[in-house]
């Protein structure tokens, strides 16, 4: 890296550090998604749903304790479905 | 038996929803296991307010409507015990919110918490009315201007006839002023009504006063409720009220203007954030 870049990067982290940044990145990541469940059928109640039928053929589960996690992100999104599973001495179905 | 406090004001973008999320997280921080719904369907804010815009999965609408269950919509916040949010739907519209469906979630979450705010859509229609009907007590959020208040004069009215507690003929609703970005310089200066104006109007009682102030911006940026700068005067103040609301005495701050700074006072004082 020269020097010159050197310099570069560190105005852009600090312009990108300040509380008017923060904003402007907050919503490029919640509008854009937001535009995308315009155009489609929001698939997450439907998909939770269906995982939780196909979870309780297998095992008894409490539907409220199924939880989905979700963070969105610029590049990526992660989605935790956590699923409280009975102990052994749980009975099956 | 949780309390049920409604943040309504009639009028728009005077600060419902930066004084719900103060409010909110102010009750948490004080042990108090709170819960804030945002009621405004199709122009939901108070996730983003809040800072957990990224985390929304579910929302009021598909809880009502039987796709998730209240415990999975309900956003657990991650910086303060106890305190959670109920986020709005973004692409129903306000006819998907019910009364029924809006009890039954109440009566739900009243199991788990100690106050149940409602951050209220302006206006007296649908979704305001819904915001308040199941209310104990109103922090009706009044800025000191002609139009601000004669709309919380409107909404006293709505809450004293139009509540569930009104409708039942119970104990009224317990009604609490809130004066928002109040500006002390302006009010010396004749240009904005003063506090004592406002409360010989209104004729209810004072919560706390909310001076205007540059931390309120800063704050929604970064999505952290105001509250949480316990350095700025707007995050004092709301500290001040919520402490007030829980019964405590505190003297108002924040409602005179600064006495003017010396020489070394200018120099090395700054100016308020
Ligand atoms: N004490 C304050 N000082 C400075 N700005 C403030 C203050 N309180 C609120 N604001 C600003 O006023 C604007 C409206 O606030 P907010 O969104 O909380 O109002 P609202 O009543 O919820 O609006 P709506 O009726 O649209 O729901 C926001 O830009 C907010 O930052
Ligand atoms: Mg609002």
């Amino acid at each position: 890296m020269s020097w010159l870049n050197f310099f570069r990067t560190r105005r852009d982290e600090a312009a990108a550090a300040t509380n008017a940044n923060l904003a402007k990145d907050r919503l490029q990541v919640i509008i854009s998604h937001e535009r995308v469940s315009r155009t489609r059928e929001d698939f997450l109640p439907k998909m939770q749903q269906e995982l939780v039928a196909v979870v309780t053929r297998y095992v008894a589960v409490d539907p409220e304790k199924v939880q989905v996690n979700l963070e969105r992100g610029a590049d990526l999104s992660t989605l935790a479905i956590e699923i409280e599973l009975p102990g052994p001495k749980g009975k099956l179905t | 038996m949780a309390q049920v406090i409604v943040v309504t004001s009639g009028k728009g973008g005077v600060g419902k929803t930066t004084s719900s999320a103060a409010f909110a997280t102010g009750l948490a921080q004080r042990g108090k296991k709170t819960v804030v719904i945002d009621f405004d369907v199709g122009l939901r804010n108070l996730d983003l307010i809040m800072g957990v815009e990224r985390r929304v999965v579910f929302d009021i609408v598909n809880v009502i409507q039987g796709e998730a269950k209240l415990n999975q919509a309900l956003i657990r916040d991650k910086r303060v015990d106890g305190l959670s949010i109920l986020p709005a739907s973004q692409t129903r519209d306000k006819d998907a919110l019910t009364r029924e469906g809006v009890q039954g979630i109440i009566e739900e979450l009243s199991k788990e918490f100690d106050y149940i705010l409602c951050d209220s859509p302006a206006g007296i229609e649908k979704g305001a009315l819904l915001a308040l009907y199941f209310a104990d007590a109103a922090v009706v959020v009044t800025n000191p201007e002609v139009s601000s208040v004669r709309d919380s004069d409107r909404i006293l009215g709505v809450l004293q006839s139009k509540s569930k507690r009104a409708e039942e003929g119970k104990e009224p609703v317990k009604q609490h002023l809130l004066l928002t970005r109040y500006d002390p310089a302006r009010v010396e200066r004749g240009e904005m009504l003063k506090l004592d104006d406002v409360l010989e109007i209104l004729a209810i009682p004072l919560l706390g006063v909310i001076p205007e102030s540059e931390s309120v911006l800063k704050a929604s940026n970064s999505g952290n409720p105001v509250i949480l700068d316990s350095d700025s005067p707007a995050g004092q103040a709301y500290a001040d009220a919520v402490a007030r609301f829980l019964g405590e005495e505190k003297p108002h701050r924040f409602i005179e203007a600064e006495k003017k700074k010396g020489f070394f006072g200018r120099l090395f004082g700054g100016r308020a954030a």
